[in-house]
Order: C-alpha cells, then structure tokens, then sequence
C-alpha cells in the first residue's frame, strides 16, 4: 500500500488517538508540574475602640483572578513527585530511620498515600492474575469434560460476572456480603460472630476485593482455555496414553504446554486490566482500607476543588507503572515481528 | 480432546462438581439481585433475618403485597433513570458507528501495508490500551473546562471513540489479516482505486468481524464509568454515573433500593447481548487479539 493512500485510511483513526490519548498526556505531564495557586492573604488593620490590630484575611477576590488569569496553578517543577502525597523520598527515609523494624516501617509507609495505593494495586494485580488463571484453566478442564448440551448453557452464564459493568458487578456483590445481605448474614452464622463485618477489617476489604477480581475475571480465561482446549492434537495424547500416562501426566505434559501461549496471553491481558483496578473500590466503598493508583487520581479529582496537579503527578507516575509491566511484551512483539521477516 | 478416555466415576464426579459450583457463584448474584429489587429495604438489608428477603415479610407489611416494584418506579420515574438510560443509547450508538467507521478504514490499512511504521502504529496503540482511562481524564479535565466543552455528550462520545480506536484497530486488523490479500489487490489489477477495491471488495466479507468488534466497542461503552462519571455534567449522566450517584445520596430509607432496581435495570441489556451474541463473543475474546 502506497504511503500516502496508508495515511488517509489511517487518518481518522489516527486523529483520534494523537487529540484524546497522546495530547491528553502531554497535557498530564504539564500539570503535574504545576500547583494549585495558593489563597492569596492580605494583612488588614482593624482599629477599634481599643487600639489598632493587624489580622490576616484570605482575599477572595484576588485569589479567584489569579486563578483564573493562570488556570494552570504556578510552576513547582518536581515538587509534586516528592512530596508527601507522591514519591515521599523524604518521609520514607525519615520513617527508615525511625522505625524498629521492617514491619514497623512498612506499618508507617502505609499511611503515605502514593505507597498505600501501590501496595494494594500490586498486591491486587500479582495475586488476583495467577487466581484467574488457574481457576479458568480448571473450569475450562471441567466444562470440557461435560457432555455437550450443557457446554453452552455454562458459558452463557459464565460470560455474565465479565460482561456486566465492572461497578455494577461489585455492586452486586457488594450487596450481598453486606453485614445485612445475604452473604454477610451467612459468614456471620458460621463464624458465629453476629458483629462480623466485612467492611470494618481492612484484610477482609483486600480479600473480598480480590474474590471480586477473580470472580470478573476467571470467564475470560476460562474460555480462552476452553478454546484452546479444542484444538489440542490428539496423537500426543494418544502417544501418552500408550505409554502408559495418567490423566493428570497427560493434562501437566501435553495439554499445558499446547495451552501456554494461550497463558501468555491471558496473564499479559490480566496484567494490563488488575492494573487498572478502579470501580470495585467505588462499588465496595472501600476506600477507608484499601485505595488504588486509578482511585487516587479519581478522589483528586472529584468535588469542588479538583487538585489537578497530584491527580496529573499520580498519573504520570502510573503511566510509568503501565510501561514497565509492559516493556517485556514490547520486546517480546518486537522479536516475533522481525521473525516474520517485514 | 476428543480422544476416548476411560474416565474414573470419581474424577467426573469432582469436575463435575466444581462447574456445578461455579455456575452458581456465577450466577446466584444476579438471581439474589433480581429477586431482590422486587422487595423493600427492610427485606432485601434485612437487620433481623436474611430469610426475610425470601418471605418479603416487611415487603408485605408495607406494601400489602410480597413483590413490589417500587424500587423501579422510585429508580425510573422519581430519580429520572429513563433520562439516563436515554443518554446511554446515545453515547454507545455514536461510540459504536463512530469507531467502528474509523476502525475499519485503519485496521484495513494496517492490515495491507507492510511498512515498518504499521508495526509501530500498533505497538503504541497496544500501550495506549493499556493506559487506565482514568489517568486520561486527568488530562482532560483542565482544557475542557477552558473550552467550555465539559459537560456535553459530544464530548463523552469522542473521548469515548478515542479510547476504543486501540482496541478497535488492533481487533480489525487482525481480522483484515484474514482476508486473504489476492481478493482486493485483483480488484486493483482491474482498474479499481484503493478505496473503490475496500468499498465494493471487502466491505462486503467483513461483517462477521465487524459485528464481533462493535460488541465489544459496545461494552466499553457500556460499562464505562471513569469517563462518563468525570466528563458529563448531572443531567447528561449515563447509566453507569446514575448508579453511583444514588449511593453518594444520603441512605434515606429505600433509597438503595432505587439503586439495587437501576443495577437490574442496567444489565438486562447486556444479559440480551449475551443471549443472542455468545458465539461472536466468545469467538472475539478467542481471536487472540485484545479483550475490550
């Protein structure tokens, strides 16, 4: 295709991406070096009957001018990717030397915001993509061996936890385990503890969060695998049959290594979206025990005064996660398309 | 595996056993949820007994009746959800056409041009993907509001096609791959231009793609919320924003349950979409191209 048929097919398209994605991030990376404008103060003299005293006031008038002849805030440089609310180098090492022991200074770097957010958004992406897989693998094992007419019926129901609207999907469960749903009111007769509440122990928010995540998540490895599972060759099985293998030696030597770039796949899709892990906190209202990046960004965001200069750092910052989680499948892509010899 | 195997009754009891289990928890949430929004607060959160939910005890006590539909009437009339609904058609029919225009246009390019550059089109789109949506709507924000365009459903919808061209173009492209290159490049060979070959050649094999990738262009406008929540001022809020801002309104009685009616409400159309696309779908998440 000639170049410049290419660019007028891909134009749109293009246009598209560079106005809403790529200009949106320059202007990201512009505002995380900017600050709000501080309320400017004016000293006043107030003379009464008893003498004159200065007192500061905040001068409205001025302050709404100076931000609206500079919306951006002031230059700050990085002072906004260390302060306390982001990196935190200062703290951190402050609370390094202050604390007795490791757990002691993680107990402590927990209260930094940025750190927080980050320990749940890694904790939820590294613990909930390896559930995913083997839970879908399993079920994928499972429905295979099922006779046919009950195939289609199970994944009709299993697409719904991946299709439904991430919100309304924690919304749903949310509902549920409530410590006046149905679910809540059951873990409640088992633990035999009528005040259980899931909700009030930040460790349960974590779990209950993760369950989320496999839960929306395992029908989208499930049926990868399924797929993969029928177009598994059939004389290596045979061989392995032959040769005496059982069907556990059969599944772990054959039909694993034909499923692996299938796994690839699903773990590099699962990376990318536990990432960005946002709505159940929202639906779950966690966010007294549990935040994530996506979430901060979120709560900068919303209400009258939007801090637009954390929300951008936070997003910077995330962006940067974004592309070391995915430098390896950059490199990866690259090798197999120049093996397909371009 | 369609070799015959000789499978001990145990192994099939327990694979068995696990679906069986996995069906439920698959699906007992949005049963419970149905079966729910027909019933009062008291009920559906019931304090005292959860089996109070399955007799509707206070849902008879208040409303004469074990079922009521308050909670929709509450929802869809007081709380003006049919507005939202409104405004989610809108949103996801333009986002659907929209990128689903723009998409096929560049994914056919990509697909036919064996240029360098079409490797790198798609290797930054792959990281564009990736970004969380929310950390775009950061960038959004500011000059939006400076251009006065905050607010507006036009707004939403191309923010919205943006985001979805990633996705879009790396699902058509592969598709386009497919098809084999002989039957538009013979179409040139007879005096067609480029685009004549596309339109009169391709156009019409290209469907079946076509449908699997508006699907999931579907979706992610459907169940979006980062944009929609940031983006749309109160009265062009979508369904999903709706939902949330019934839980931020303060906890008056029965007033979840608005919500707990909006949540149904909101997924019977993607419980539609399952029942009459489940092939599309699961072949599109099968393409080993990019879940959307």
């Amino acid at each position: 295709m000639k170049h410049r048929t290419f660019f007028w097919f891909i134009f749109p398209s293009a246009l598209a991406m560079i106005l809403f994605i790529a200009l949106p991030v320059v202007s990201v990376f512009i505002q995380s070096l900017h600050v709000e404008h501080e309320q400017v103060l004016r000293t006043v003299e107030n003379c009464g009957p008893f003498g004159c005293t200065e007192e500061t006031v905040i001068d409205r008038e001025a302050t709404r001018e100076l931000r609206e002849a500079q919306p951006l805030g002031r230059f700050a440089g990085l002072s906004n990717y260390t302060d306390r609310n982001h990196l935190a180098l200062a703290e951190l090492s402050s609370m390094w030397e202050r604390s007795d022991s490791f757990a002691d200074f993680t107990r402590r770097a927990m209260t930094l915001p940025f750190w927080r957010a980050m320990a749940f958004t890694l904790t939820f992406t590294f613990v909930v993509t390896p559930l995913v897989l083997s839970l879908g693998l399993a079920i994928a094992l499972g429905v295979n061996s099922l006779p046919r007419m009950f195939r289609g019926p199970t994944i009709f129901v299993s697409l719904l936890p991946m299709i439904v609207t991430p919100l309304i999907g924690s919304l749903v469960l949310y509902w549920m385990v409530d410590s006046r749903g149905v679910l809540g009111a059951f873990l409640q007769t088992i633990t035999n503890d009528p005040n259980l509440s899931l909700r009030a122990s930040p460790t349960l928010t974590w779990i209950m969060l993760i369950v989320y995540g496999v839960w929306s998540s395992a029908p989208f490895a499930f049926i990868v695998f399924y797929a993969g599972l029928q177009t598994v060759p059939e004389e290596p099985l045979e061989a392995a049959m032959i040769d005496g293998a059982n069907r556990w030696q059969r599944i772990r030597y054959v039909v694993i290594p034909h499923l692996m770039p299938l796994a690839v796949f699903i773990t590099l899709m699962q990376l990318m979206d536990n990432f960005r892990v946002f709505e159940p906190i929202v639906g779950f209202q966690a966010q007294a025990s549990a935040t994530s990046l996506s979430y901060n960004i979120f709560n900068y965001l919303r209400g009258d005064s939007a801090q637009f200069g954390a929300a951008a750092t936070t997003s910077m910052l995330t962006i940067f996660g974004v592309i070391v989680l995915l430098t390896p499948v950059l490199i990866r892509t690259w090798r197999d398309f120049n093996r397909k010899g371009h | 595996m369609a070799v015959k195997q000789h499978r001990s009754p145990l192994l099939v009891t327990v694979s068995t056993a696990l679906v069986l289990l996995w069906v439920v928890i698959a699906s007992f949430p949005f049963l419970w949820t149905l079966w729910g929004s027909f019933k009062v607060q008291a009920d559906f959160f019931s304090l005292a007994d959860w089996r109070n939910a399955l007799r509707g005890t206070f849902t008879m006590a208040q409303t004469g009746s074990t079922f009521t539909s308050q909670g929709y009437a509450g929802a869809w009339v007081q709380e003006e959800f049919w507005r939202a609904a409104m405004n989610t058609f809108v949103v996801v029919f333009c986002v659907v056409v929209i990128s689903l225009t723009f998409g096929t246009l560049g994914g056919y390019a990509l697909a036919r041009s064996g240029f360098r550059y079409t490797f790198w089109l798609l290797m930054i789109a792959l990281v564009f993907r990736a970004m969380p949506h929310i950390t775009l709507v950061s960038g959004y924000l500011m000059p939006f509001f400076q251009w006065n365009i905050w607010g507006h459903l036009p707004t939403a919808i191309i923010v919205l096609v943006a985001i979805n061209q990633p996705f879009t173009l790396w699902m058509l492209h592969s598709f386009f791959l497919n098809i084999p290159k002989d039957l538009d490049e013979s179409a040139m060979v007879d005096g067609c231009t480029r685009f004549q070959a596309f339109r009169h050649v391709i156009v019409p094999v290209m469907w079946p793609g076509v449908i699997t990738t508006g699907l999931f262009s579907f979706l992610l406008a459907y169940n979006d919320f980062a944009v929609t929540a940031m983006l749309l001022s109160q009265q062009n809020q979508t369904m999903v924003p709706k939902i949330a801002s019934f839980l931020g309104s303060t906890q008056v009685e029965g007033n979840v349950m608005f919500a707990v009616a909006a949540v149904v409400s909101a997924t019977a159309p993607l419980f539609v979409l399952i029942l009459f696309f489940q092939r599309q779908i699961v072949s599109g998440l099968t393409a080993g191209a990019v879940k959307g």
